[in-house]
């Protein structure tokens, strides 16, 4: 590769903007899980309310996980979101019908 | 190093060099002999069955040895005949289609291989001390009271197989994804590579569910969890959806490869490209989808309700759509093509109707209200008989004729071959065919024996003298086999004017497939140079050094770890002794993989100046 300095600014940006990101998913995720424990531990919603909001709490964090620590936004990927996603849906397939139609 | 000489090797000298070899076209033929040999197995238990049912209240063989070979039958075909055979050609022919030096982890697939065979030979051991008997599909709590180690052997026989086959899958993924020609997008892939890829696929999200169900099987029968013991608050529904959620995938992964196989031969033998070669890819993944969500039509009569029943009987009628595309675009490949009919042809021309037949029965099983009356009888028995034989067994052997010059150097012979094909054509249908009636007729399947004067007598009759045809036609392909090996000449580089990547590779193969990473320029990527003039394929690089893996006896033993620790787990329920076993066996297992971790092993290269050597 060229190492000339103009290459090497655009590198240093972007490295730059990436930490940037990683930093803010990961004080996000952080704040998520502290969000998730006050729920359960100050009892201060139903369990009706309760257990959606920490699915989908739990679901950002995962997107976040796969998307900017595993890199799956980046280019090159998408034939790893396509198994990761055939994986979810064979395992949400899985859970489904042994939790709804097995008890009778 | 890196030739091919023509010389005599000891056997020793040969054997060592299978019991190490990392190269896909050695692990292939092991995988098809390995196959073959269990088909074997699994034809003579078919055979048996058959003997049995020749009249009514026969007493060939008791009641018990024949639950065994039924059990047997049906677990031999499905996992040590049919899924290594298929997964021998695919090891053979999907890295020179795809324009690749090996698979992308060689050590692994070796490993694969020798799970299966440990995996295999496991399983058969069992009948020494009494073989499984609770049917292929082990339905809990039969398989769970079970006396004997019968189902013990096949828990640990399919998991140590079933290992084997998970890593065959990643491993040709990896390949697939990372490894094709300059070129070779995907959407310019040969059938037969796009099959392979979409079943590697289905193997990895279907096999964890036969792992798990087999884990709790083996936990219920050997470590007194339970599970699936109604009695202690278990659920013995729980085997049978997660025994279908991997063995619906798993008729698909049966059969997509044959439709790929099917796809090379029309085209090259009606010298025409393949009819709506986008449309196949789609209905090849279309299917895969849908496989994923039927596996409930496999328990209509379970008592799941009648929305559930709809719903899987619904989607699994979905199913016949891309399989009707499939077969119309092989008639329309047909249809003008200048057409050559030979042995693989015949196999391939007769798998049309055959298999139409079984998808046709097929929808009448997914009508979940019939099925009430289908379900458990022989009708069941003659559709799916008809699609992985008449699908399956002829996509084998079709596939076996095709490229029998790629990996063994021989052209098989056409009257032996047609012979093969004619006997064992006819002996299918008959076998199969008058089943449905049976059925119908209310025979239901799996029994010893049936009583005489209940118009089941003339239809089992003419059912085994169908089987002695097949059983004809195997042994004459055999014959073939070996005929041509001892008499026939050495085959020329591209017998059958094809029109794919695997005919330009030079032969007899060198191990490093490709001297040059060949440069493809479209779907058929021979056949466009062909046409072109060219008749060979432009290399997309320069002669240069070639990386290759050094060939190990660690998956061997490893295997022979884990073979050995299967007979622990079985029989320390008996005695602890058998503890021995089971830590020695995992410990010659670990240490092999500790070995493999540590030891950096990095290949060898074939420098440049040995390839120039070599040169023509």
């Amino acid at each position: 590769m060229v190492n000339n300095t103009k290459t090497n600014d655009f590198h240093k940006q972007q490295n730059k903007e990436e930490m940037k990101k990683q930093l803010i998913t990961f004080a996000t995720m952080i704040i998520f899980t502290i969000i998730a424990f006050l729920i359960v531990g100050s009892g201060m919603m139903s369990k009706m309310l309760a257990i959606p909001l920490l699915l989908v709490l739990a679901l950002v964090q995962v997107a976040f996980q796969f998307y900017y620590f595993m890199h799956m936004k980046d280019k090159g990927h998408e034939m790893v979101a396509v198994m990761i996603y055939g994986g979810v849906w064979a395992a949400v397939l899985t859970v489904a019908a042994l939790s709804l139609i097995i008890w009778w | 190093m890196s030739t091919a000489i023509a010389q005599k090797r000891s056997f020793a000298a040969v054997l060592w060099d299978y019991l190490t070899t990392v190269d896909h076209k050695k692990i292939g033929k092991l995988y098809l002999y390995g196959g073959g040999f269990f088909f074997l197995l699994g034809g003579l238990e078919a055979l048996f069955i058959r003997i049995q049912l020749i009249k009514p209240e026969n007493d060939f063989i008791s009641a018990g040895l024949y639950n065994e070979m039924i059990t047997m039958h049906g677990t031999t075909m499905i996992f040590f005949a049919a899924m290594p055979l298929l997964l021998g050609l695919m090891n053979a022919i999907m890295p020179l289609q795809i324009g690749a030096r090996d698979v992308a982890f060689p050590f692994v697939n070796a490993l694969g291989f020798w799970l299966f065979l440990f995996g295999g030979i496991m399983l058969n051991v069992s009948w020494i001390t009494g073989a499984p008997d609770a049917g292929w599909t082990a339905y809990t709590p039969l398989s769970t009271s079970s006396p004997g180690h019968g189902v013990d052997y096949y828990v640990l026989g399919l998991q140590i197989s079933g290992a084997g086959t998970l890593m065959g899958g990643i491993n040709f993924l990896v390949t697939i994804v990372n490894m094709r020609a300059p070129g070779m997008t995907y959407m310019r892939m040969p059938l037969f590579s796009w099959t392979t890829f979409v079943i590697s696929v289905l193997i990895l999200f279907a096999f964890p569910a036969l792992t798990v169900g087999l884990f709790l099987l083996m936990f219920d029968r050997m470590f007194g969890s339970a599970f699936f013991d109604v009695a202690l608050g278990g659920n013995s529904i729980i085997w049978q959806h997660l025994f279908w959620i991997f063995g619906h995938p798993e008729v698909y992964i049966l059969i997509l490869p044959a439709f790929g196989i099917f796809s090379e031969i029309f085209a090259t033998f009606a010298k025409k490209r393949l009819f709506g070669y986008t449309a196949m890819v789609f209905a090849t993944i279309l299917i895969a989808f849908l496989g994923f969500m039927v596996w409930a039509h496999h328990m209509f009569t379970v008592g799941m309700g009648p929305v559930t029943n709809s719903i899987f009987a619904i989607a699994t009628m979905a199913i016949a759509v891309p399989t009707g595309i499939k077969i119309f675009n092989w008639l329309l490949t047909l249809w003008g093509g200048n057409i050559t009919i030979n042995s693989a042809m015949l196999w391939s021309l007769a798998f049309i109707p055959s298999f139409t037949i079984g998808g046709m029965t097929g929808v009448m099983v997914a009508t979940s209200v019939a099925d009430y009356q289908y379900h458990d009888s022989y009708f069941v028995v003659a559709h799916f008989h008809y699609v992985i034989v008449g699908g399956v067994v002829f996509g084998i052997l079709a596939a076996l004729h095709y490229w029998w010059p790629i990996m063994f150097r021989r052209i098989l012979n056409e009257k032996l071959g047609k012979l093969a094909f004619w006997t064992f054509f006819i002996g299918f249908h008959l076998t199969f065919f008058i089943q449905h009636f049976l059925g119908l007729m209310g025979m239901p399947r799996r029994y010893w024996v049936f009583l005489e004067h209940q118009g089941l007598d003339m239809g089992n009759f003419i059912s085994t003298i169908g089987a002695f045809f097949m059983t004809f036609g195997v042994l004459v392909f055999l014959y073939n086999a070996i005929y041509s090996w001892l008499k026939e000449e050495p085959a020329p580089q591209d017998p059958w004017d094809g029109r794919t990547l695997e005919w330009a590779v030079a032969q007899p193969v060198p191990h490093y497939n490709f001297k040059q990473l060949p440069l493809v320029r479209g779907l058929d990527a021979l056949w466009i140079e062909k046409m072109e003039g060219n008749g060979k394929m432009t290399p997309a690089e320069p002669v240069g050094d070639i990386h290759m893996p050094n060939g190990s006896i660690l998956p061997f033993i490893m295997s022979l770890g884990f073979f050995i620790a299967g007979f622990g787990f079985i029989y320390q329920t008996d005695t602890d002794f058998a503890y021995i076993l089971l830590f020695g066996g995992m410990a010659i297992a670990l240490i092999c993989m500790l070995i493999r971790s540590l030891k950096d092993d990095h290949g060898y290269h074939i420098t440049k100046e040995e390839l120039e050597k070599e040169a023509d």
